[in-house]
């Protein structure tokens, strides 16, 4: 029976059919849906985990106790579990340990475009890059075949146009084979143990493994020719693959499912076979590099741009442009004389607690310097807030903020980190700024969930991906027991305390952490009643406006003296929050029922 | 046969997702081969949402090469306006006749694309413009939410597929106590459509 699955439900699949055991992770777009759907099968343990290194660690930790494993995570989690899986490919594997991650071509929701096919060849493992659905499923099973088979832990490497891209996969039963039958830890001291008198032996015998596989790639079923005309041929894998099919439909294909080690023998074989050999692939010239240092005669990034996706359009124009392809063959485009199309850029929604914080950061207190870090509160550095100046990774924002402190500048500046980013990587960097005996102010946006990728759990939830009942965590327990005393909790929705607190803790000598508490509208009580605008009282001030709410729109109505529009609130979108009652100087807004209290 | 591109257009929470995924299995049902690729990311809420599906005897990339688009549906005005270039000079546009102002346009600080340059755009990109009260005939069916199954019962009657296949991935894609909504919304579209051909 054939199914319709996304990239991402298909590796869940292939986890499933091919009897995965463990599988840990920590959620980013667009690898977020792996999990999710792995989860759905009760015979995998499936966990979020505090972060990428330690999902890894556990995923080996299990397959050195025989249970055949498996970690997703997106393109820049691989940063943060690299120090582990490097250490994995030394000691081996017991059973199948398969690394997945979602890289992201054209940085639909990332903060770089990094090409994790170069972790492999870092790393001294193999990677595999399905095409399709079907191939999602089916490399899942090559995957954990081959790391048990080699002893390795296995990259399975997908992109966005894979992981959210859907076609019809053929289902299958779960195999028997559940990776090694008896489950027990085998002590292998010196194996296991990375101490370097005993990993150094191991290095030669990576270095031999990877000749092996390079000459077994040959043969791999992975790895096909598919001969068309003569004329030209390319070499592509992954999403690649695809585009590059849609272009040149009658090609002659090197198609790789394995793109680390590669298959020399059979580029050779397409290269003599053929006119002109090509490399298509996405970002890095990682295939192409390769295959020129084995003295083979190909072009590549000379044609092909190495950043953003490699969609059929952009491998048709350039394609066009080095005379591969007839100029007329390329229709591109339309080019239709559009009136200007205003952006739609994503916004807070209504009811979102972290509103008020780059409120008061971007308007009450703009003197002061914000680093930042990744998740919604990211929009904190759009209009009309403009209020974040730095953000590069999880929890960069508290030991950027230190490094501010260390370098003595004359501005007041708060890291703001949100609750899912601490537990991930900001504990560390808090210590660090108790030891070393920093000044920063530290904001804590708690708003009980992982929001921006879906609404996924983490240490400060009572419940786990597997819907059972866990110990939440209190951060203001942890950030106590880390060392700071000046710790201040305060309502997200009370504009006027959130602003009084940021003052008083950055007023604070020493570190201060301010928590701000409110739920992500999508896991909290639900809508309040709508809230309206007393059309006659608003003075189109446009204070409101400054809120960035969906829901605030300008009305019809003007402010005769300065003709500027006055405020209403679309009630389909109000939630009822209460944050612009709050901000408007001449109370023309609220709620049908009255003013709510606050503190 | 050739392969048929659709390119579905709309703002987040319009489900737009959910009709890209019917699209894409009634394709298969009816035996074509399929793909569909959708934009998720940072623009799930209140962003612009994109899907592209395909339905042909061999499918490759599941993104639509440029200008090749030969069914538009827009589930909002402005979102139709952006994905005008991408249609073929012989394609359809299906245009629910909604705006949903972006924050840019709310706060004044950009303008909404008015009815003249909408109506001159359209007319120049194809003959083939359905202007469809699909908001209107969803809150006559006492839901807005069957916005996206309206619209796709209206695209069904230019399809060579057979209502049956519709009506039954309708069947299995929606909540149980939303079936006869839905089949009501798809025929309420599909009816609309099959009056003006």
């Amino acid at each position: 029976m054939k199914s319709l699955l996304s990239g991402n439900a298909a590796i869940a699949r292939g986890a499933y059919e091919y009897g995965v055991q463990v599988a840990t992770g920590y959620p980013g777009t667009p690898s977020s849906e792996i999990m999710e759907h792995v989860a759905r099968y009760e015979e995998i343990y499936s966990e979020w985990s505090t972060n990428e290194k330690v999902a890894m660690d556990a995923a080996i930790g299990a397959a050195y106790s025989g249970k055949r494993s498996m970690v997703a995570m997106k393109s820049v989690g691989m940063n943060v579990a690299a120090d582990s899986f490097f250490y994995a490919v030394y000691t081996g594997v017991r059973a199948g340990l398969v690394i997945v991650a979602a890289d992201d071509p054209g940085m639909f929701s990332s903060q770089n475009e990094q090409d994790n096919r170069q972790y492999a060849r870092f790393a001294k493992m193999p990677v595999l890059e399905p095409s399709d659905s079907q191939e999602a499923k089916d490399f899942m099973g090559a995957a954990l075949d081959l790391s048990e088979e080699w002893d390795t832990p296995v990259l399975l490497r997908t992109v966005m146009r894979i992981s959210h891209s859907a076609s019809p996969v053929e289902l299958g039963e779960r195999s028997a084979n559940d990776g090694a039958t008896t489950v027990s830890f085998l002590r292998d001291p010196h194996r296991l143990v990375c101490t370097c008198v005993w990993a150094k032996h191991q290095h030669p015998v990576i270095e031999e493994r990877l000749k092996r596989l390079s000459a077994f790639a040959n043969s791999y079923a992975l790895n096909r020719l598919e001969w068309g005309n003569r004329d030209l041929g390319i070499v592509a894998g992954g999403a690649a693959y695809s585009y590059a099919r849609e272009v040149f439909p009658d090609a002659s294909f090197l198609k790789l499912g394995m793109s680390y080690p590669l298959p020399f023998d059979l580029i050779r074989e397409l290269a003599d076979g053929v006119d002109e050999l090509l490399v298509v692939e996405e970002l890095d010239p990682f295939l192409e590099e390769q295959i020129k240092a084995e003295g083979i005669r190909c072009r590549g990034k000379e044609i092909f741009p190495a950043y953003g996706e490699l969609t059929p359009a952009i491998i048709e124009r350039h394609a066009a442009d080095a005379g591969l392809l007839a100029k007329e063959q390329v229709k591109g485009a339309r080019d239709l004389a559009l009136p200007d199309l205003p952006g739609r850029s994503p916004i807070f929604c209504p009811g979102c607690p972290h509103r008020s914080t780059f409120y008061v950061l971007g308007n009450k207190m703009d003197e002061t310097i914000v680093t930042g870090g990744i998740g919604c509160y990211n929009l904190g550095a759009l209009p009309p807030f403009d209020a974040t100046d730095t953000m590069g990774a999880m929890g960069a924002s508290i030991g950027v903020a230190h490094g501010l402190d260390i370098a003595d500048i004359p501005d007041p500046f708060v890291a703001v980190i949100g609750d899912s980013s601490f537990f991930h990587a900001g504990i560390p960097p808090l210590l660090n700024i108790v030891h070393n005996g920093g000044n920063s102010t530290v904001v804590i946006l708690d708003n009980r969930t992982t929001a921006m990728t879906g609404h996924q759990d983490h240490p400060g939830v009572a419940e786990t991906l597997r819907g059972e009942p866990a110990r939440k965590i209190e951060i203001e327990a942890v950030v106590r027991a880390c060392g700071v005393t000046d710790v201040h909790v305060v309502d997200a929705f009370d504009l006027s305390a959130v602003e009084e607190t940021y003052r008083k803790a950055l007023a604070f000598n020493g570190p201060s952490v301010v928590i701000v508490e409110g739920p992500c509208y999508f896991v909290g009580p639900g809508p309040e009643e709508a809230y309206f605008v007393d059309t006659e009282s608003c003075i189109a001030c446009g204070t409101c406006f400054e809120l960035g709410c969906p829901a605030i729109k300008h009305a019809r109505e003007v402010n005769e003296k300065t003709g500027r529009a006055k405020a209403e609130i679309d009630p389909v979108l109000c939630v009822g929050c209460d944050m612009c009652a709050q901000v408007c100087p001449v109370e023309a807004i609220s709620a049908p029922s009255g003013a709510k209290e606050r503190g | 046969m050739e392969t048929l591109n659709f390119m579905i257009r709309g703002v987040g929470g319009q489900g737009t997702i959910l009709s890209s995924d019917i699209l894409a299995a009634v394709g298969v049902s009816a035996g074509y081969e399929v793909k569909k690729s959708d934009i998720l990311g940072l623009a799930v809420r209140g962003g612009s949402v994109l899907g592209h599906i395909r339905w042909g005897d061999q499918v490759h990339s599941p993104v639509i090469p440029e200008g090749r688009v030969d069914y538009l549906v827009a589930f909002e005005k402005l979102e139709g306006l952006r994905g005008l270039n991408q249609v073929k000079p012989e394609g359809t546009v299906l245009l629910n006749e909604q705006e949903i102002h972006p924050a840019s346009v709310s706060s004044g600080d950009s303008v909404y694309p008015n009815e003249s340059d909408l109506q001159a755009a359209l007319a120049a990109a194809t003959d083939r413009v359905f202007r469809v009260p699909g908001l209107d005939m969803a809150q006559e069916l006492g839901n807005a939410k069957v916005l996206n199954v309206v619209l796709l019962g209206v695209l069904s009657e230019l399809l060579p597929v057979e209502a049956a296949i519709w009506e039954d991935v309708l069947r299995e894609r929606v909540p149980p106590r939303f079936v006869e909504l839905n089949l009501n919304a798809f025929d309420t579209g599909r009816s609309w459509m099959r009056e003006r051909t």
